[in-house]
């Protein structure tokens, strides 16, 4: 590692939170990452570190400084809380405008700032209504503005379409995307959407058990995830094989009664197993098949007349197939991050 | 006690053997004060209400009652707020001394507040060397008095609703760049304000009614030291229907405050 610390805006992390999360990684600036993992993979921990709410040892250097050595207040980033937080006896107005008035701006200018932010998000005419009336949407969309008003060179947004229903969401999601783009400093966007990762963000950063499992670029992680947690997300199967791991799709799958026999093919790429789940998924019909012995959880799409033909249903025993053309094999240790030095 | 029958409550009608104690109860807090405003002699009354000794006494209680509210929240809302959200080494034992006076008999804390705020006391003293200034039998050993007996139902009333307003809401100020003190008064106590009301109320309520400390601590003069308690006590042994009459002020005022905050602050129960 260089003793030249970057000035360049970017964030270059080396922390751990006690029996949490231990990570390394570096953003660029202008860069919006995309932190996905299970929960209890430490994600909300990394980001409350980062904030100054959470008790972290190692470095966090934005822009050269290193936020750990600062207390929350004093460190230049905007935070958009799970559930928003907004100030319930605050209008919309002075919650935007409370950044700029704890740093020193003076009211009338603070309101002049924080109107200005409500009319880029289109709710400008909200202004003085009080967080309890408005809309999911609404209260998220002050929530950002809030926390860009402050001007932070790191932004933390966890969860934030979490709770909203799936319209206004899409709708948030292209928004905040556009926003993002042209936001001069590092964005973290906490997710457990691959479609957040997959539209808004410039990279991916894929957290497992408080490591990183993997970084990429979105179409890197998509295709060749490193953990189930993200194939999963992107509706991918992955199985491990020694050092390397192969990535198909569930309606490449296909399936048979265990009572027929053996299919016929690679052994590599056949499991027998035990239907876990079934549910309707777009026109197909999904199957959540446990694999014998230990083996994988697979997910297989047949079409429902050969759902109804076979009979399936939690508890069937049935045979899994997978031509090798429909199989893309990479290394394991695909954007696996370095070594950790906290 | 209204218990609706024409609604059929889908869990089963209430059982005896709570309904019981529970009519029970309602009756011995009403029927005292029912009684109380039966035997009063009504006309006599205002000839009662012009006495010079009853405004006298209204008036020192009301204001003794007030100021000591307004210091039970200047000391009381900052000791709570370090009870409720920073973490030292000896919060519980601080928590408990401050419930102390909660639990002790009026009356004991007046022979303490003699023993520290005496004339010849560990405080008292020097304070009367230093300033010519003796703090009992004063209008300030009253507020004294109510402060000391007032102050644990404060505290605890507002670090209570001070718990229970989300830490998360600080955590949004910290991170907006707002320093602890900014926080505390924007976003802290605004979020707390209906239990740090009705924290204020019920020390109000405790200074109004209080006996024991009082008389202990300050004697009982006209004008001076003597609030309404002491002077319904006094007036009893000499004249019952005068004593009926300021019980009855003393229970009016107590509805009217009652009424008024809770339908400002409180909200409808």
């Amino acid at each position: 590692m260089s003793d030249v610390v970057p000035t360049d805006g970017s964030l270059e992390v080396g922390l751990e939170v006690a029996d949490r999360v231990r990570v390394a990684f570096t953003v660029e600036a202008g860069t919006v990452c995309a932190v996905i993992g299970p929960n209890g993979a430490g994600k909300t921990s990394l980001v409350r570190a980062l904030a100054g709410l959470a008790q972290a040892t190692g470095h966090a250097r934005l822009d050269g400084v290193d936020l750990l050595g600062l207390s929350a207040r004093d460190r230049r980033i905007g935070m958009v809380f799970q559930g928003q937080r907004l100030f319930p006896h605050l209008s919309a107005l002075a919650n935007v405008a409370f950044g700029p008035r704890a740093r020193g701006v003076a009211r009338p200018d603070a309101e002049a700032l924080a109107q200005q932010w409500l009319d880029r998000f289109a709710i400008g005419d909200l202004a003085e209504r009080k967080p309890p009336r408005l809309s999911g949407g609404q209260a998220q969309r002050v929530a950002i503005a809030r926390a860009l008003a402050t001007d932070p060179a790191l932004l933390l947004l966890d969860e934030p379409f979490s709770g909203l229903d799936v319209k206004v969401a899409m709708a948030l999601r292209i928004e905040l995307g556009r926003h993002l783009a042209s936001y001069a400093g590092v964005t973290l966007l906490v997710t457990h959407d691959a479609i957040d990762a997959l539209t808004i963000a410039d990279q991916v950063l894929v957290l497992d058990a408080g490591g990183v499992a993997q970084v990429g670029t979105p179409a890197e992680v998509a295709q060749r995830p490193s953990t189930e947690h993200v194939a999963r997300l992107v509706g991918l199967n992955v199985v491990r094989r020694g050092e390397e791991l192969m990535a198909f799709t569930p309606d490449a799958v296909a399936v048979a009664l265990g009572s027929r026999g053996e299919p016929g093919g690679s052994p590599r790429l056949r499991w027998r197993g035990r239907v876990a789940d079934v549910a309707p998924h777009g026109d197909a019909v999904r199957l959540l098949v446990h694999a014998a012995s230990g083996g994988p959880d697979l997910i297989a799409d047949v079409t429902p007349a050969a759902a109804t033909d076979l009979g399936l249903a939690p508890g069937t025993d049935v045979w899994l197939s997978v031509k090798a053309t429909a199989v893309r094999t990479y290394p394991a240790d695909t954007g696996r991050a370095d070594t950790v030095h906290p | 006690m209204i218990v609706s029958t024409a609604v059929k409550d889908p869990l089963g009608r209430p059982p005896v053997l709570l309904m019981a104690p529970a009519v029970l109860a309602t009756l011995l807090l009403v029927v005292p004060l029912v009684a109380m405003v039966a035997a009063t002699d009504w006309a006599g009354l205002p000839e009662q209400l012009r006495s010079e000794p009853l405004r006298e006494a209204l008036w020192l209680s009301l204001l003794t009652s007030t100021v000591a509210m307004l210091l039970c929240l200047v000391l009381g809302l900052p000791l709570a707020w370090l009870l409720a959200r920073v973490d030292f080494r000896a919060r519980g034992v601080v928590r408990a001394l401050v419930t102390v006076p909660l639990v002790l008999p009026p009356v004991v804390a007046g022979v303490a507040l003699r023993t520290a705020f005496g004339r010849s006391g560990v405080l008292g003293e020097p304070l009367l060397e230093l300033t010519g200034f003796g703090l009992p039998f004063t209008t300030w050993g009253v507020v004294l008095a109510h402060v000391f007996v007032s102050m644990p139902f404060v505290v605890i009333a507002i670090e209570g609703a001070l718990r229970s307003a989300d830490p998360e809401y600080d955590a949004a100020a910290a991170t907006l760049g707002a320093s602890r003190w900014t926080t505390f008064r924007r976003v802290t106590v605004p979020l707390a304000m209906p239990g740090i009301i009705a924290g204020m109320v019920l020390g109000w309520a405790r200074s109004l009614g209080e006996f024991g400390a009082t008389i202990t601590f300050n004697g009982n003069y006209p004008g001076t030291t003597q609030t309404m308690p002491t002077l319904i006590y006094v007036t009893r042994q000499s004249d019952q229907d005068a004593a009926l009459a300021l019980s009855l002020v003393m229970l009016v005022v107590s509805i009217v405050v009652l009424l008024a905050l809770r339908d400002r602050w409180l909200g409808t129960p």
